[in-house]
């Protein structure tokens, strides 16, 4: 068969692949909300699900734009699936790129020879497969030994989840002071992100304190989306006066 | 109640290891499939200098990502999280925020549920938008790269961290200014932390104040 990068049959086995991996997600959803219903946890499903999905937008167009930047090398369907599963925006550009430049090849180009095309399909699924062949394997005992430590000292437990958040929270928090430095040259475009986050913490104190004192509880359900978006949006003019 | 309890988690793991499994073998089996469609084999010179490239550090991320995101996403959120991808900035801080709200912790049954529900609803509402996306994407291209939005994507992880920051920093306070401490000190003075290595200091993150807490914790402090 003539390869192309956006034959249509490549484009009838991503989706396929595609509904699969939709498949196993609607399987534990349902299975999660009988069992939240048993629990007594009713109240919940209905907001968990609809803050989970407006908060899910953004960032999935900001994968999807990770789609659009790749399928210039590589066509829709490789990115297609790529970015739907395992990898983030990050790993795939990578990966894609290393593959790339083993074969010689620039980023911007078309991708026509097919053995180039199976080659870098390989690097980007081989490259990020740990999590993917390891989990099946190992989250039971990770869990279960978890299990344990909370059981044994509850406070403990509860203190061990919030380190853990914190500790990935406050990774990120430095990533978005990984700049700054450069004022020192003059470039004022690492304060971007200070303001973005700092934007984006006001709006979310602020949805927390109109929340709590005028007791509206559904605002806190759509907190998070709204200083996510608030602070996106707070980047356009942000990089405007200081410079992207 | 401790039987049923038993058999929801052991079903989590037993389907989760099914569907994990299978999924696994399907993507493997996607660049296998394309050599036989279209004859031909991959090019090994190039594939090894790619992989060589790629899989050491991810794979190691990978390892650390495993034993640092399956406590926090509970056993179900993790099954889907490690197919579908983009953790750290979409499945678990949308989980982390459904437990906070539902006054839940991951590891125990109401998290887990809470926490598979949000990651189960975030994995299909993405995989949903890029469909759309690719079904539309001529008109959607210069709209995604117009000069004005692509600043507000660039800093997509800025805006989410900001308002996470605030529900979590405020209530262990104590608790957070070492590691914030450290991640800043870190990120400002090593160039070589950016973007693309934020990946490697979560894991870095979390056993620094899982460590401080304990520290804290048995002084009574916490």
């Amino acid at each position: 068969m003539t390869f192309n990068v956006n034959h249509p049959l490549l484009f009838v086995i991503v989706g396929a692949i595609i509904a699969i991996v939709l498949a196993q997600s609607a399987f534990f959803l349902t299975r999660a909300i009988k069992r939240a219903k048993e629990l007594g946890l009713g109240e919940h499903i209905k907001k968990t699900v609809i803050s989970a999905a407006i908060f899910t937008i953004a960032p999935a167009v900001a994968v999807l734009i990770g789609v659009v930047a790749l399928s210039k090398s590589l066509g829709i369907p490789l990115p297609w699936l790529r970015l739907s599963v395992i990898g983030s925006i990050t790993y795939e550009t990578v990966a894609a790129g290393n593959a790339l430049e083993a074969a010689n090849m620039s980023a911007g180009t078309t991708v026509a020879d097919p053995s180039i095309y199976i080659t870098i399909a390989w690097v980007m699924t081989v490259g990020i497969a740990a999590g993917l062949i390891l989990v099946p394997f190992v989250t039971k005992k990770l869990q279960s030994g978890l299990a344990k430590v909370g059981m044994k000292d509850k406070k403990w437990g509860e203190i061990f989840n919030n380190a853990m958040f914190l500790g990935m929270i406050s990774a990120f928090l430095g990533y978005v002071f990984c700049d700054v430095g450069l004022i020192a040259k003059g470039d004022t475009s690492g304060l971007i992100p200070v303001c973005v986050m700092a934007t984006s913490a006001v709006v979310m104190a602020i949805c927390g304190t109109i929340a709590t004192k005028c007791k509206i509880r559904w605002l806190t359900d759509y907190a998070l989306p709204m200083s996510l978006i608030a602070g996106m949006a707070s980047a356009i003019p942000f990089t405007m006066l200081l410079g992207g | 109640m401790k039987n049923t309890n038993l058999s929801y988690m052991e079903s989590v793991h037993k389907y989760g290891r099914i569907w994990g499994i299978a999924v696994a073998c399907v993507l493997f089996a996607f660049p296998v499939a394309l050599s036989l469609i279209f004859s031909t084999a991959p090019d090994f010179g190039v594939l090894l200098k790619g992989i060589f490239a790629t899989a050491p550090m991810y794979w190691a991320v990978g390892i650390v990502e495993i034993f640092t995101y399956v406590p926090m996403l509970g056993a179900g959120g993790t099954y889907l999280s490690f197919v579908t991808g983009n953790i750290s900035n979409l499945k678990l801080p949308c989980a982390i925020d459904a437990m906070e709200r539902a006054g839940v912790k991951a590891s125990d049954e109401e998290g887990e549920v809470i926490s598979t529900i949000a990651i189960a609803v975030s994995s299909i509402v993405t995989t949903l938008i890029i469909i759309i996306g690719v079904i539309c994407i001529v008109p959607l291209t210069p709209v995604l790269e117009s000069p004005v939005l692509v600043p507000a994507f660039d800093m997509i992880l800025p805006a989410l961290f900001g308002g996470l920051a605030v529900v979590f920093i405020s209530k262990n306070l104590k608790l957070s200014i070492a590691p914030i401490i450290l991640m800043l000190i870190l990120f400002i003075f090593i160039p070589a932390l950016n973007a693309s290595t934020v990946g490697i200091m979560v894991p870095v993150g979390v056993i620094f104040t899982v460590i401080v807490a304990r520290i804290l914790y048995k002084k009574g402090a916490l």
